[in-house]
């Protein structure tokens, strides 16, 4: 049994619906109704075994649990029991409140599978709330054209749109083909994301102010040269990072990222004070290096086929 | 603070240049006195912190986070004090930010050993956009893509003025320039530049494209492989400056201290006598020079330099810009008579018949000084600038642009560990930078030492094996021909395209345009 295999395996435990996590072609999956759904959504009739928060199964003596992560809509980690010895895989996750999916939850455990996208101690997720203002600031200033956000289809769009409603924003928001999908995924999962347009086959006059939401690969396009313009902004923890945003010419970088940043993967640990921990997926030796100067044990778990962390 | 912040926040993420200009001219109206006045002279280069180095940056890093965490984070992060702002601790809630003023008041009057303690005194009242800020803005290196030039522009276009008016002030003034934006603002005169020596804007030529002048009308002079410079002494002081307005006194302090005039001239700088290596290596020689802060006896004895004249601005405290040509350079004969012959002589007119007779000398032309021909206007005033149908340049070699380096790439072979394949571009009529072609040769082995130190100081973006450079040196580039090219964006690429100068001394927003690119293509 395997935990989010990179290539079709017997039996797989999908943590959630990142392509990075959920491939296709398994033959038996387990994973949350949510999760389920979004690769039914992808990859067309998937089959699997739904495990809702809690709720949890038997094999080869082994207790599996799913327990929410606050990654995206329908993201666990998954708790693995056996012979009194626990074992966390966290998955991706992130601690800060996401009005569109359930909140982490801290899990006790001997043994934390840690991810570490953002594990480096540069990188501070500001508060939400002040990169929103940021962007509707600059919307504000910028009523002749618009503004492009990009963000990652999966999660971070609807994220941007529900904290763009919670800020009183009620404006229709302007959505790129890619997105629509999803988007009604998230609305049938109660997850209100107020009224969305396609921006495909519009005037140019009709999306002056707009706000604009694309996959990041769209950005630089000639998708987006349909757009009144468009200040190009862009949805990702890497924003952070000066180069990194003009890397991909982005105007507006908006630090907004579904990951834990150092501090909340510090604290979990921290918090959780498992008696061994394993990094994986990002910046290990920064995160090892930590639990030395903290006299956490920890490795590094270097996983093949992984890449940065696209989604941020 | 805050808002100086979100200004450089701003030129770092905004790719035009005319959008740039809006961005400081807004903050310029909007920013109350000194603090704007200390953005300025940040932008321009003219704001130094004596007490704060790069170093005292490290220290502060080294004392405060573990050694590994910080080698990764900067590894990452790829510039040292942007590191230092992302890793400090957050500001509280009820920290109370710093003005400008207040930043440069403290950091001015502490000593070398105590800055660290200040600096980190203000980190801790910054956010990390503010930590950043006040970290470039202590070491003085903004490197947020704007010369001095254009911070003047946009200073300019800030309070309605030409930017050659505030040329004609800037160099009499110091930093934070209460004085300028008073005038800016309307509430006082025009501050009076009269008992400093400072910066005249230059009378540039445009390439003479085709067609004939009459040389009636038109004087014509050898056109000098040098360096433009202009001397200015008044106000019992005398100051050179090159071509983008910048000091350069003390990179040419023969010059300065041989000028026993009263008085403004415009020149060429060049080298005495057959300079080992011919053309280029004199050339060279100059360039090098042109940005020290001081040259050994040892460089001004192997190049003797001297200036030719070929203007004259100012007599005494006259000003003779609104004279002909004609009226001036008979001005200019009597005025270098006072002048060390060694140091100065005057730039010859060519006597030739017509247009024609001067096609042939200038075809003939083999001294390695000589670039081509100007052509100057006989009836014309010394008016700052490039003004259609006054000045022409008629260059000997056709087929060159001066062009900003863009990316580089590490070459091949032996080359492996430098970058030495560079791409440059030309400028577009809304300010920006498109490519035009690519280039590998041309340069010596210490020019490309050079080259490969400027890009690496100057790095803004990586992407894989390439770099992207801070678009600020001005590359000549010679090629065969032009041509239409669908590959690039720019519409344009060049045939054989190879690095025939580096032009140091150019401001890049002076580089060609594309459009004047496309005018080559036939
Ligand atoms: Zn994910
Ligand atoms: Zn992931």
């Amino acid at each position: 049994m395997w935990i989010d295999p990179s290539r079709p395996a017997e039996r797989a435990l999908v943590t959630h619906g990142h392509a990075d996590h959920a491939r296709s072609g398994h033959g038996a999956v387990w994973a949350t109704p949510e999760t389920l759904a979004i690769m039914a959504l992808r990859y067309g009739t998937e089959m699997g075994t739904p495990m809702p928060y809690g709720d949890g199964f038997e094999a080869n003596g082994v207790k599996i649990s799913f327990h929410p992560a606050g990654h995206v809509l329908g993201s666990a980690q998954i708790l693995l029991e056996h012979a009194g010895e626990r074992v966390v895989v966290t998955g991706d996750y992130k601690r800060r409140f996401d009005p569109t999916c359930a909140p982490f939850e801290a899990v006790a455990c001997d043994v934390l599978i840690t991810e570490a996208t953002f594990g480096l101690p540069v990188f501070t997720h500001p508060p939400i709330e002040d990169e929103i203002a940021k962007l509707l600031a600059a919307r504000a200033a910028h009523q002749e054209g618009c503004i492009l956000i990009g963000a990652y289809a999966l999660g971070k769009a609807q994220r941007v749109i529900a904290e763009l409603r919670r800020a009183g924003y009620d404006a229709p928001i302007y959505i790129h083909g890619a997105m629509q999908k999803m988007c009604d995924l998230y609305a049938a999962h109660d997850v209100a994301l107020g009224e969305l347009i396609l921006a495909t086959g519009l005037a140019k006059a009709e999306m002056k102010g707009a706000i604009v939401i694309a996959p990041p690969s769209a950005l630089n396009d000639r998708w987006a040269q349909r757009l009144p313009d468009p200040i190009t902004a862009m949805a990702s923890g890497w924003m952070r990072v000066r180069q990194r945003a003009r890397q991909r010419n982005v105007e507006l970088p908006l630090v907004i990222s579904d990951h834990a940043d150092w501090t909340e993967l510090t604290d979990t640990l921290l918090e959780l004070r498992p008696s061994e921990t394993w990094i994986t997926h990002g910046r290990t030796d920064a995160l090892g290096r930590w639990c030395e100067l903290h006299q956490l044990k920890a490795r590094a778990l270097d996983l093949v086929g992984r890449e940065e962390e696209e989604e941020g | 603070m805050q808002a100086f912040s979100a200004l450089i926040d701003g030129l770092i993420y905004t790719r035009s240049r005319d959008h740039k200009v809006r961005l400081i001219a807004d903050y310029l109206r909007n920013t109350p006195d000194p603090d704007r006045g200390w953005a300025l002279a940040a932008l321009a280069g003219t704001l130094s912190i004596a007490t704060v180095k790069a170093a005292a940056i490290r220290a502060m890093a080294e004392e405060r986070f573990d050694p590994m965490l910080f080698r990764m984070s900067r590894d990452y992060v790829g510039d040292t004090a942007e590191t230092v702002a992302l890793m400090w601790p957050e500001v509280s809630a009820d920290a109370v930010a710093p003005t400008v003023s207040e930043v440069i008041d403290l950091l001015n009057s502490t000593s070398r050993a105590r800055a660290p303690i200040v600096l980190a005194g203000l980190m801790d009242r910054l956010d990390a956009n503010g930590r950043y800020a006040l970290l470039k803005l202590a070491t003085g290196g903004m490197r947020v893509g704007i010369s001095a030039r254009l911070a003047k522009t946009a200073f300019g276009q800030a309070f309605d003025l030409s930017v050659d008016d505030v040329e004609e002030v800037w160099h009499a003034l110091r930093p934070p320039y209460a004085e300028l934006f008073a005038w800016g603002e309307g509430k006082s005169d025009r501050p009076d530049p009269a008992d400093s020596a400072f910066f005249r804007p230059f009378m540039l030529a445009h390439p003479l494209e085709d067609g004939i002048v009459d040389l009636d009308a038109y004087a014509a002079e050898w056109k000098w492989d040098g360096i433009r410079i202009q001397i200015a002494s008044t106000g019992g002081e005398t100051r050179l400056f090159s071509r983008g307005g910048d000091e350069v006194t003390a990179a040419f302090p023969e010059i300065a201290a041989a000028f026993n005039g009263i008085g403004v001239v415009d020149g060429e700088l060049l080298v005495r006598g057959d300079v080992q290596g011919g053309e280029a290596a004199s050339f060279n020689a100059l360039q090098q020079r042109l940005g020290r802060k001081n040259v050994t006896a040892a460089m001004q004895a192997e190049y003797p330099v001297f200036v030719r004249l070929y203007d004259i601005l100012f007599d005494g405290a006259e000003d003779l810009r609104s004279l002909t040509w004609t009226a001036r350079r008979e001005r200019l004969e009597r005025f270098a008579a006072q002048l060390d012959p060694l140091r100065f002589d005057l730039s010859a007119i060519i006597a030739a018949r017509d247009f024609n007779h001067l096609a042939e000398m200038r075809a003939a032309a083999r001294e390695a000084e000589i670039e081509g021909v100007m052509l100057k206007r006989r009836d014309s005033p010394y008016l700052a600038g490039r003004k259609v149908g006054l000045w022409y340049k008629w260059k000997r070699e056709p087929l060159v642009a001066d062009c900003v380096m863009m990316y580089a790439q590490r070459g091949s072979g032996k080359r492996s560990s430098f970058y030495s394949d560079y791409t440059f571009g030309c400028w577009t009529p809304d300010g920006a930078l498109l490519p035009v072609g690519k280039a590998y040769s041309g340069f010596s082995d210490a020019e490309l030492k050079w080259l490969d130190r400027f890009v690496r100081d100057n790095t803004v973006a990586r992407f894989g094996p390439v770099r992207e450079v801070e678009k600020s040196l001005v590359l000549e580039v010679a090629f065969d021909a032009v041509h239409e090219s669908k590959r690039h964006k720019s519409g344009i690429a060049m045939r054989f395209p190879r690095i025939s100068r580096l032009r140091r001394d150019k401001p890049a927003d002076e580089a060609d345009t594309i459009a004047a690119l496309r005018a080559m293509i036939g």
